[in-house]
């Protein structure tokens, strides 16, 4: 079967779903962390599978620029939230989201 | 079937996979092999950038996540002691809502995607350095500017968060 753009969103679908099942089924903060990741990588994959299947040459590299955007709010994201998680830790001694329910009535 | 096709097929393979292990490895709860298995996700993602003829992003999705990211967090994994973590097990409840739930949303996602009559022939251009860059400091000038000042607010909050004393 051709590699079309159907099939690249299907792939990009089921990371997303595998994120997904990562930070409703794992309790450690990194590994929620790393499943976020995933979760934004294959919204990537979509974007970059739409710019290259696009019917318009002339713009279809925007797709690919707001992909870089994103990379970029990621690193950046990913550097504050890891700051946010060694503080806590340092509060807690703890990385386990069931630990950090102070909030819960 | 082209050799493109095939390579996609393996790449994408590849990607699930380990995408799989990242979340849901078998033999091992640890942190760090998660980290790994999610270099492995992402240089495997890499592949399929470069077979859309993205080949900048393909490149920056390797030095950028593969590199500096997941250093952050290995070193993250080092700093703290999560030794204890490896114990605790998956409550079956959880289990079960998040895989009815993620199930159906594949599901949803899968019929939208197949129903929709797709194009099948690639038009876009190549997504080369030269092209991103002539559009990132023509058409995008200003969005590029305001990344840069969210990476220096980025980077100004990650010290005053790591102080000795956080008030």
């Amino acid at each position: 079967m051709q590699a079309g753009l159907e099939q690249y969103l299907v792939v990009s679908a089921v990371l997303f779903a595998i994120g997904l099942l990562g930070v409703i089924m794992r309790r450690n903060l990194l590994v929620i962390y790393m499943s976020l990741e995933l979760m934004l990588n294959s919204a990537n994959l979509a974007l970059v599978a739409f710019s290259r299947f696009s019917p318009d040459p002339k713009n279809s590299l925007d797709g690919q620029v707001l992909v870089f955007f994103i990379i970029t709010v990621a690193a950046a994201e990913v550097a504050v939230g890891l700051a946010l998680i060694v503080a806590l830790f340092r509060k807690r001694q703890s990385a386990h989201v069931e630990d950090l329910t102070s909030l819960k009535l | 079937m082209g050799i493109t096709d095939i390579l996609f097929y393996v790449f994408a393979a590849l990607t699930l996979l380990c995408g799989v292990l990242v979340v849901a490895n078998p033999l091992s709860r640890s942190p760090v092999t998660s980290a790994m298995f999610l270099v492995l996700t992402i240089i495997s993602m890499s592949g399929l950038f470069v077979l859309l003829h993205a080949f900048f992003l393909g490149i920056v999705q390797i030095i950028v996540y593969a590199g500096a990211v997941m250093v952050l967090f290995v070193f993250v994994i080092m700093l703290l002691d999560l030794k204890e973590e490896e114990r605790r097990r998956i409550k079956s409840f959880g289990l079960v809502a998040g895989l009815l739930s993620v199930g159906a949303i594949v599901t949803i996602f899968v019929k939208a995607i197949t129903g929709a009559g797709l194009p099948a022939t690639a038009a876009g251009a190549d997504g080369d350095t030269h092209a991103l860059g002539m559009l990132l400091y023509t058409k995008y000038t200003l969005p590029f500017e305001v990344i840069s000042v969210l990476l220096l607010v980025a980077m100004i909050g990650v010290i005053t968060l790591s102080k000795k004393d956080l008030k």
